[in-house]
């Protein structure tokens, strides 16, 4: 093997907690300073949702997700949609079209039939609407207790579009920063869902696979768009954060440009969580071309789920590596990554 | 959102700041304290020094009950967690804060089985749907906490469960407030008087600050528009030479109080003598007990504990922090050894500790604007 290992772990954490699983800072961590150094090498770069993989004169998009979310079923979806949706999507905003996944099962023994013949239908059901393939899997089964009902990884591949050109180092100051859609509502609903509060709310997760809205995206601004991800685990300001990280730029986000349902903001206040730290399912972030950004946010509201879409920022040269979030009011804070683990095991 | 937006108006706040540069003279400076934790978090979290003059100086408070708990309380409580039949329950804001031995995330990491609770009537409920184990409550906070860690001790009580303690760490704002105005290396010109903890003690107890000490107090809300208004408010009083409590949070807090809260923590607690404080060291009659009737639900009394004494880390200045004479920057461990992701102090840790609030919300900000490579430098 050519890869430069590196000797020693820069990883120094004496042993892992649930924070490295939460998709903030330790995360971050944890798979920057101990995992990609011993697996791709110290040279590895910014890290994306998904690979690129040449086979041959082929390019291939190839991603892996897991599922631990706790509890299986919640309004909008299961463990099961997660699955199928989620690969998709790393697939999606890699500016990929999600092809085909494989499927597998860690079954905690004593898990009813039919909850386990539910979630297999729930992911033949959303593999059907996001148009992929079920091409294979597998099934283990541990003892009772050693695992929590059900845990699912998908991997996926899928096939990059000719038009995408996706990095980090594309993205310039002055270009717009859109969002799909309002946020907070998976992160909140799992919350609620598990009913340690005593707190209601009509709201619904929003997993869905979000290759229309990114397709639609890329043919209204093509290679104007630079940069796309899915803000899962640690929400829109992690995933901000770590694009100023990568390209070495500012962002500015208008506060109240962000949209959030008011049951979300008002479940966030009482509990003193941020929403912009929550995770989502089914929302996508992208930096496009400030001449092509209107196009592209017309573009998205007129597809499905994109219908509340916004331009919620813009990149700046300085200050870099940093996220700067202005209130409607004028004050101005700064907004960081997720730090800790607010709430476990949300996907 | 309703009783929220109101209170971020844009043109009311831009109102309250313009009075704010007219009430302020700009020939002097002014120094106030924010009591509470919750009015330092608000602050950073609004970004509300945009909207303050130069020559106002907001110094942060002892009101952050996790910032002010001594390590050695920590490793106290974690050593009940090595009873297996114990489930320790605690606060999430407590998860993190180290103890000499780890924070409690790290012993729950190692096998512990402590959870997280929203309130104490929930760990009251877990006691209940666990009768084989003995459920710990980790009870900590002022006034604004102890009448449902009360509530919760006479629910058990009444219902007969017996396997549930408290394990009371709960102290009182007024005598913070006395050392804080004794400290010889304190120049405090006013207060931004505490809103949760006086929904619950009123504004009567703060009497004695306007009348013998001569500072203006005004018990604030937490929103944008009421700290701001809170600050026009101390500023008036100061032109107009005057020193009074003032209520500017009357939405919530009533002068004289909840009698009913009051009457449940009177029944269930006692003052302690005295205890410990971070970086405050020993107060007298600061903080409160189980009293002898509620003995079987101390788990003070039914837990050996060690009494763990442990000074803090040497370098860091949790203390001087604490009581406002240094701001967190000024701390040799800021932004260095000491970060909210791998605090060493407290103060890093609670979301209404000001070390917290500046290093996630301010302390890029100044870098940024002093001299962004150092910043990147910083962040890198």
């Amino acid at each position: 093997m050519s890869i430069p290992f590196p000797a020693r772990s820069r990883f120094l954490d004496p042993q892992i907690e649930m924070a490295h699983g939460a998709g903030g800072k330790a995360s971050r961590r944890l798979v920057e300073d101990l995992i990609a150094p011993l697996l791709l090498g110290d040279s590895s770069g910014p890290l994306a949702d998904a690979a690129q993989v040449q086979i041959g004169p082929a390019s291939v998009a190839f991603t892996a997700d897991s599922f631990v979310v706790h509890p299986l079923r919640f309004p909008g979806g299961s463990i099961g949609d997660l699955a199928v949706n989620g690969t998709a999507n790393d697939l999606a905003v890699s500016g990929a079209r999600p092809h085909a996944l494989v499927v597998t099962l860690i079954v905690e023994a004593g898990l009813p039939s039919r909850e386990l013949e539910a979630e297999i239908r729930a992911i033949a059901q959303a593999a059907a609407r996001a148009g992929v393939i079920i091409a294979g899997g597998d099934t283990k089964v541990v003892e009772h207790g050693k695992a929590d009902r059900l845990y699912i990884t998908t991997a996926g591949i899928g096939r990059p579009l000719p038009g995408a050109h996706l990095s980090p180092s594309r993205v310039q100051p002055g270009d717009k920063i859109l969002l799909s859609g309002p946020i907070g509502d998976h992160g909140t609903t799992i919350l609620l869902a598990r009913g340690e509060l005593d707190l209601e709310a009509d709201l619904s997760s929003d997993t869905r696979c979000v290759f229309p809205m990114v397709e639609a995206l890329l043919n209204a601004a093509g290679p104007c768009v630079r940069w796309m991800r899915d803000p899962t685990r640690g929400g829109v300001a992690t995933s901000l954060n770590e694009l100023a990280r990568d390209a070495h730029v500012g962002i500015l986000i208008e506060e109240d440009a962000v949209p959030i349902r008011d049951t979300v903001r008002g479940a966030c206040e009482l509990l003193g969580l941020d929403p912009l730290h929550i995770a989502n399912e089914g929302q996508f972030l992208a930096v496009v071309a400030p001449d092509r950004a209107q196009a592209a946010l017309e573009a998205l509201h007129q597809t499905q789920g994109g219908e509340l879409a916004a331009i919620i920022g813009e990149v700046s040269q300085q200050p870099r590596a940093t996220v700067l979030s202005k209130a409607a009011f004028g004050g101005t804070r700064v907004l960081d990554m997720l730090v800790g683990d607010p709430l476990p095991r949300i996907c | 959102m309703k009783y929220v937006d109101e209170f971020r108006d844009p043109a009311l706040i831009s109102n309250a700041a313009a009075e704010i540069r007219r009430l302020s003279d700009p020939r002097r400076a002014y120094r106030f304290m924010e009591v509470c934790g919750g009015h330092t978090h608000a602050i950073y979290r609004f970004g509300l020094k945009d909207f303050l003059p130069e020559n106002i100086e907001l110094v942060h408070g002892p009101g952050c009950p996790v910032c002010v708990l001594p390590m050695g309380r920590i490793d106290d409580a974690l050593t009940m967690t090595s009873d297996p039949s114990v489930i320790f329950t605690a606060f999430g804001d407590m998860m993190r804060v180290p103890g000499a031995q780890g924070s409690p995330l790290a012993w729950k990491a190692r096998g512990s089985d402590i959870r997280i609770v929203y309130s104490p009537a929930d760990a009251l409920k877990l006691a209940e749907k666990n009768p084989d184990r003995h459920v710990v409550f980790f009870a900590i906070g002022f006034e604004t906490t102890a009448p449902s860690t009360a509530l919760t001790l006479l629910r058990a009580r009444a219902r007969g469960i017996t396997n549930f303690s408290v394990f009371s760490n709960h102290v009182t704002i007024i005598p913070a407030i006395r050392a804080i105005l004794d400290s010889p290396d304190m120049r405090i010109d006013a207060f931004l008087g505490p809103g949760h903890v006086s929904t619950v003690i009123g504004c009567r107890p703060y009497e004695w600050i306007a009348r013998n000490e001569r500072r203006p107090i005004v018990v604030s809300g937490f929103e944008p528009l009421d700290i701001l208004q809170t600050i026009v408010m101390l500023l008036r009083q100061m032109k107009d030479g005057e020193s009074k409590v003032e209520n500017q949070y009357a939405r919530v807090v009533p002068w004289e109080g909840n009698r009913a809260a009051l009457k449940a923590m009177a029944e269930v607690f006692n003052l302690r003598p005295y205890f410990e404080w971070r970086g405050m060291g020993f107060i007298s009659q600061s903080a409160l007990g189980l009293r002898e009737t509620f003995a079987g639900w101390d788990a003070e009394r039914r837990f050996s504990i060690p009494g763990v004494r442990v000074t803090d880390p040497k370098a860091a200045q949790c203390g001087e922090v604490l009581k406002g004479v240094l701001k967190p920057a000024q701390c040799k461990l800021f932004g260095k050894e000491c970060t909210p992701e791998r605090p060493v102090g407290a103060l890093m840790v609670s979301s209404e500790g000001s070390c917290a609030a500046y290093y996630n919300y301010e302390h890029r900000k100044v870098l940024a604007q002093i001299e962004p490579a150092a910043a990147v430098r910083a962040i890198a």
